[in-house]
């Protein structure tokens, strides 16, 4: 076998291996897409229950709260950046981080402050190299986010929220992370989650103009919004993570699979290359023969006469 | 047939039991609340603590629930935990040891919880 033949084949050796893997790789982020979208439907009825609790709270008595109340000058915002851990998801973890450096960027412009904080090993990685403080930073969770790890998140969030800005606290919190649109779509966008606009969230609760009865609080109105909205947050980071794990996975398996796609079209080019190959030494062999045999002839035919 | 009124047990996760009920007693912070169809719309703070439904069929369901609210408007009532399981998911031994293991600790919360839980185990 040639040289040039023999390192074809190697190539074409190589190429189907890596398509084999990264075919493994596409099926198992498509299993995982299902199972997330599965967690994300899950979650929907805490979700849909807890915003009809916080409307009725809302519009049903006029309690002031300082996750409700907007700052009259924001001096410093909080932006909480959901990213993953592991990469080969395209551009899954860049658009997110682009998202929130806009959103940075014009929080700033604005004259405010930004603290930012990270979920994901590559975000973090991404400000670490670049050598921006981060805030605070979680991770190991965001293939399978749990709710323990959304209040994980959140506490120290709602913490700083609710703490005076000229004690270190943060006016205002946005998020910034993955939706999940469709199979083939995701977003990255950004979120004001505080303060709440209680008639925002009354616009999405009641679509239909429906109205919402007079409720009796037990212990009292203060006490339930007290209790409700930092689980409302809780809810909505819980929400923010399980869409951006179900994007991370689609956009692995959409990564994968043109990967798969590359290499299935690498292996045929060269298998056509390995073809001329051979067929230009098969060729390059008989026109030896018969060149050598003509030589042979030509002498023979010399002798004779 | 008595009035009924549709509960929704959910958890943050998932929804851990729905259907129709006659009586859900629950305990909020400023106590035990018993809620029968037909009852004012109310909103409330859960407190850790096992909540009875006594389902229309006349079975009894119980679930240890972990903070949460309880809210009941239009003959539905909805209770939300963080985390909820009914009573036959609890695992006796395993709360029993935790409970063992909380109070060594003096991990307070952990034992009220390890507590919930074996009370509504044990009130099945």
């Amino acid at each position: 076998m040639g040289a040039q033949l023999r390192v074809y084949k190697r190539r074409i050796r190589s190429v189907t291996a890596t398509k084999k893997i990264t075919k493994a790789m596409e099926m198992i982020a498509a299993s995982r897409v299902i199972k997330a979208q599965r967690k994300v439907a899950a979650s929907a009825p805490y979700a849909t229950e807890l915003t009809r609790a916080v409307t009725a709270v809302g519009t049903g008595s006029n309690t002031r709260h300082p996750l409700t109340t907007k700052a009259e000058t924001v001096t410093r915002s909080a932006v909480l950046l959901l990213t993953s851990d592991r990469g080969l998801a395209g551009a899954f973890n860049s658009n997110a981080i682009k998202q929130a450096e806009r959103l940075t960027e014009r929080l700033e412009r604005e004259g405010q402050e930004v603290e930012i904080y990270i979920v994901g090993r590559r975000g973090v990685a991404h400000f670490n190299f670049r050598e921006r403080k981060i805030a605070e930073s979680w991770s190991g969770f965001t293939d399978e986010p749990t709710y323990a790890d959304a209040k994980k998140v959140a506490a120290p969030l709602i913490e700083a929220i609710e703490k005076d800005t000229a004690e270190g606290g943060v006016d205002e919190l946005h998020i910034v992370f993955t939706e999940f649109v469709s199979m083939m779509t995701q977003t990255a966008l950004d979120d004001r989650l505080l303060p709440l606009s209680l008639e925002e969230v009354a616009k999405e609760a009641k679509p239909q103009g429906e109205i919402l009865p007079l409720y009796d609080f037990e212990p009292s109105a203060e006490d339930v919004l007290d209790a409700l909205l930092p689980r409302y947050v809780e809810s909505r980071i819980y929400n923010a993570l399980l869409q951006s794990a179900a994007s991370k996975h689609a956009a692995t398996r959409r990564a994968m699979k043109s990967a798969t796609d590359n290499a299935g079209e690498l292996i045929t080019t060269l298998s056509r290359l390995a073809n001329a190959a051979r067929q230009a030494e098969i060729t390059q062999e008989i026109s030896e023969i018969v060149g050598g045999s003509a030589a042979l002839a030509d002498a023979s035919a010399g002798s004779d006469r | 047939m008595a009035a009924e009124l549709h509960v929704a047990l959910v958890a943050a996760d998932r929804e851990v039991w729905s259907g129709e009920a006659t009586l859900v007693v629950a305990r909020t912070t400023s106590g035990d609340i018993g809620v029968m169809p037909g009852h004012q719309p109310l909103l409330g703070v859960l407190e850790s603590g096992p909540v009875t439904i006594r389902t229309s069929d006349g079975g009894t369901v119980v679930a240890a629930v972990h903070g949460g609210f309880i809210s009941f408007a239009d003959n539905k009532l909805s209770l939300l935990a963080e985390i909820a399981e009914l009573s036959d998911e609890i695992d006796v031994q395993r709360a029993e040891r935790e409970l063992e293991r909380a109070k060594a600790e003096g991990d307070a919360a952990a034992e009220r919880r390890a507590d919930v839980r074996l009370r509504a185990a044990t009130a099945r």
